[in-house]
């Protein structure tokens, strides 16, 4: 049975609506697959607009890897803007690929890529222009399986009744280990109808069934317990890891869009993991171990993605770039590589302590020497302490006075507000730092003319972190301790006018909160603002925190429980927390260990330098650090002249 | 420095590009197809490509055309090959020429649209274009950037007449639905009557709504001969001009990074 284009449909919409560009697909490098020939069918979504959406790593990642298995086919969708969602609901059109315009109701798989939890109403949207059910338990052999991924999907839980399933960690080969699975169940008639198959994928201990599991509570609102329902499904479901990332050089052929979208680059991923130990980052902790790509790897991805797109930048991309064993020789062998042919370099996250000038003049070498960002994520020695971001005050003074030496004239700083232990005087301590930074750059530079932007958002606790006991900072404590830091910057006579700020008020925070440390019962809060009309709630121009507060307040009393329980609340150790039955290979007791020295501001060392601590992934998942050096160098590419 | 004319289509699905969206994808197919570009001055050099007078987004086109500037020799035809490979389908390269002539831009008199209205009957739309027509001016208005703009979109029209492909509804009036396929012929003037201020201009004169978008496509653009009422080919110069006759010196084509139509 073969399944029609939708694209006659939305065609006479598109006239209607903002960039429609954005809905027709035909990207350089995607790819159509003819639907007969093809027995396992995925529809990825990333659920958020195509602009975000179609950059993102992960998608494109697995769409070619399941592209390139025989008989199955992946295809892309997004978020649609308002403007066409109303639009679609008016004359009935479905959510759809953009790759074919295939109806997502009819693939096997949807798989939804969470990189952060503001994509859960996008979630609900797509659900029901697609006609599936919101509801799980709703849904029948002719629905897809809706599965979810990436970094949010470490904890489901708020979206539990709206999965089929969640596979946490890397995707690669999880997608195709599912794709086996459901190949053979349709294969042998699709024994046992959707529960079977469902059944199949749990008993693999990679796949999480949320239906499979029920959650009993405490009388006071806790957990009890987190327990399995069926037998042969496991107590504890485990994250996938890649071990050789020279083994799955993805994407090789990277999706080159028509329309604008917030990243036009060629990125390489070049390690994945991190094993600094911020204690708030959630992406340091669940992606361990450390992996890196050769510097050789490296070298032909970029080649051949250059080739295959003709971007003008490439991206070294990781948790923190300058960490990789061999990134001068990756940085300098690039940049001679591409000096004739005006590729820029860019290195997205830069630590302090490992930043120099030497790999920084390699990165500008080709392009322009705009501005330099680091995050130094407190303004106190004390508090970087407590977070275990160790880089001290003199490093940084250094390492920017260096910069405003060399030629640079803008520096940009992030912090983050809330922190576990924090006062006011930590914060207002960034000032001070903005403050010298400043005076020591008008030294070096000879000049006033330079700038330092002081960038400061809101921490939120998250899970499967050191972190996920602490109590959340609230939203009026966070704007008020803001405004402080503001009024001290903008009081400054001599330096303030050289201090940009920029800051993001604390109510989103507390609702991203809400999400990330969030149970079962926190879905009918989603489901109540979806309902009401939320949607795309990353965006500021749409997010409204007043919906999510009613909402809330509408939802949640049934419980006992409220907002401020999930999120200015701190936990204990008994507790059992959401998440605990989804097992990222972090030791729940190291967790807690490491939650301890945080207030006794205590620093823990990098494991790849120094000997292991015990966080208990490498024995757990049976996975180990893999870094450099190769000690191979980049050889110059010849140039054929065509 | 060699000079290319290239004639370009937005087809089908890809209509929806718009300008800039189509800048981007030129200039990464460019890199792709390693053409030897000559690049702008300065501190952030640009390959040296010209614009001319973009269609709007959503109108489908057969007659885009941009010129650039090589380092490099390369035989028009040959350049166009590679080029239309390393091209999305529906943004086909389907002409080129090497300049060999000034005032390109000044050539590009008028287009030939053609105008699909799904839903009216030819007949409808016959009365409507002699309503039309029979007017000496016809006032309509158009929302820019600048306001509500109100201007005449009759006196530009060359010619607009019901196409041969028109679709009749069927003999009961119900069993296909029918089409009224207009042709219209329009001077490039300022300010610019685009199609739709045509389509807008048969809603004022003959009351003529049709139920759901016009697709709309540009077939030609070119000199427009005003004795027989066509548009013909602007390439026409260069290919006449005799080998070794290049024009040096400033482009010719208009640098329009907007591309305002």
């Amino acid at each position: 049975m073969t399944v029609e284009s939708v694209f006659p449909q939305l065609e006479a919409l598109l006239p209607h609506v903002q960039k429609p560009i954005q809905y027709v697909g035909g990207e350089l490098n995607s790819t159509v697959k003819p639907w007969d020939e093809t027995e396992v069918r995925w529809a990825l979504m990333y659920p958020d607009a195509y602009e975000v959406g179609l950059p993102n790593q992960g998608v494109m990642i697995l769409y070619e890897v399941l592209n390139e298995r025989e008989g199955v086919l992946a295809e892309r969708t997004y978020s649609v803007w308002p403007d066409l969602e109303k639009l679609m609901r008016e004359h009935s059109v479905p959510q759809f690929t953009v790759d074919a315009h295939r109806p997502v109701g009819a693939f096997d798989v949807l798989g939804v890529s969470f990189s952060t939890e503001l994509g859960y109403t996008n979630l609900l949207t797509a659900l029901e222009l697609s006609g599936i059910p919101l509801e799980s338990e709703d849904r029948t052999e002719d629905h897809p399986i809706v599965m979810a991924g990436g970094h949010a999907a470490f904890n489901p839980e708020p979206i539990a009744d709206y999965l089929d399933v969640a596979v946490i960690g890397d995707g690669e080969q999880a997608v195709l280990e599912v794709s086996e699975i459901i190949r053979a169940w349709k294969r042998e008639g699709r024994p046992g109808g959707r529960d079977e198959l469902l059944l199949r994928l749990a008993k693999t201990g990679g796949v999480y069934v949320p239906r499979f599991y029920d959650v009993e509570y405490l009388p006071d609102g806790r957990i009890s317990r987190t327990v399995p329902n069926r037998s042969g499904v496991p107590w504890r479901v485990s994250k996938h890891t890649v071990m050789d990332l020279d083994e799955w050089p993805y994407p090789k052929q990277p999706l080159v869009p028509l329309a604008e979208t917030v990243h036009e680059r060629m990125s390489v991923e070049i390690f994945r993991g991190c094993t600094r130990g911020c204690r708030f980052c959630q992406a340091g902790m669940i992606t361990r171990p450390v992996r890196e790509r050769s510097i050789t790897g490296i070298g032909e991805m970029v080649d051949k993605g250059l080739k295959n797109t003709g971007f003008e930048e490439v991206g070294l991309l990781s948790l923190s770039s300058a960490d990789h064993s061999e990134i001068g020789d990756v940085a300098k062998g690039l940049a001679d590589r591409y000096e004739e042919d005006k590729v820029g370099l860019s290195l997205p996250s830069t630590r302090v302590d490992a930043f120099n000038i030497d790999l920084a003049n390699e990165l500008t070498r080709n392009g322009r020497r705009s501005g330099l960002t680091f995050a130094p994520e407190g303004g106190s020695e004390r508090i970087r302490k407590v977070i275990n971001k160790m880089v001290s005050e003199e490093d940084l003074t250094r390492t920017v006075a260096t910069a405003y030496g060399n030629g640079w004239r803008q520096v940009k700083l992030y912090f983050m507000c809330g922190l576990p232990t924090e006062t006011d005087e930590d914060v207002l301590q960034i000032g001070d730092m903005a403050v010298n930074v400043i005076a020591k750059g008008r030294e070096v530079a000879g000049s006033n003319d330079i700038r330092c932007t002081v960038s400061i958002g809101g921490f939120v606790p998250k899970p499967h972190t050191p972190f996920q006991w602490a109590p959340q900072l609230s939203a009026e404590a966070t704007d008020a301790r803001l405004g402080k830091l503001r009024d001290k910057i903008r009081g400054d006579k001599k330096y303030g006018r050289s201090i940009g700020f920029r800051y993001h008020d604390g109510k989103p925070g507390i609702v991203e909160g809400l999400l990330s440390r969030g149970d079962r019962r926190v879905g009918a809060v989603i489901r109540e603002v979806y309902e009401r009309g939320g949607r795309f709630d990353g965006w500021r121009e749409y997010f409204s925190y007043n919906l999510w507060m009613e909402s809330a307040a509408k939802a949640l009393p049934a419980y006992g429980v409220d907002v401020d329980w999930y999120t200015t609340r701190e936990r204990t150790y008994e507790e059992v927390l959401p998440w605990d039955h989804l097992d990222s290979g972090l030791d729940k007791d190291w967790l807690w260990e490491d939650w301890q020295d945080a207030l006794d501001e205590t620093e823990v060392e990098d494991c790849r330098w120094t000997p292991c601590y015990d966080c208990g992934v490498c024995p757990q998942m049976d996975t180990e650090i893999q870094i450099g050096p190769t000690g191979k160098k980049l050889l110059p590419l010849s140039v054929v002249n065509k | 420095m060699q000079r290319i004319r290239l004639r370009y289509t937005k087809r089908g699905r890809l209509r929806f590009t718009s300008h800039r969206d189509f800048q981007r994808a030129f200039e990464r197919a460019l890199r792709r197809a390693e053409v030897p570009m000559a690049y702008s001055a300065g501190f952030t050099p640009h390959p040296k490509v010209s614009y001319a007078n973009a269609a709007p987004t959503g109108t489908g086109s057969e007659a885009e055309y941009l010129e650039i500037a090589l380092s490099d020799r390369r035989d028009p035809e040959a350049l166009r090959t590679v080029l239309d490979a390393s091209m999305p389908e529906g943004l086909d390269l389907v002409d080129a020429v090497e300049a060999r002539t000034t005032e390109f831009t000044e050539r590009l008199q008028a287009s030939t649209w053609q105008l699909a209205l799904d839903g009216v009957a030819p007949a409808a739309a016959e009365q409507a274009v002699r309503g039309f027509l029979a007017a000496d001016s016809v006032e309509v208005q158009r929302q820019t950037k600048k306001g509500l703009r109100t201007f005449d979109a009759r006196a530009a029209v060359a010619s607009l007449d019901l196409g041969q492909e028109s679709e009749p509804p069927g003999l009961d009036g119900t069993a296909d639905a029918p089409c009224a396929i207009l042709r219209l012929v329009v001077r490039h003037v300022t300010p610019a009557v685009r199609p739709d201020d045509v389509l807008s201009g048969l809603r004022v004169a003959a009351d003529l709504a049709p139920p759901v978008p016009a697709t709309v496509t540009r077939l030609a653009q070119g000199p427009l001969d005003e004795e027989s009422g066509t548009v013909t080919d602007p390439f026409a110069p260069d290919r006449d001009a005799p080998s070794g006759a290049e024009a040096l010196g400033t482009p010719s084509v208009a640098s329009a990074p907007g591309g305002a139509a």
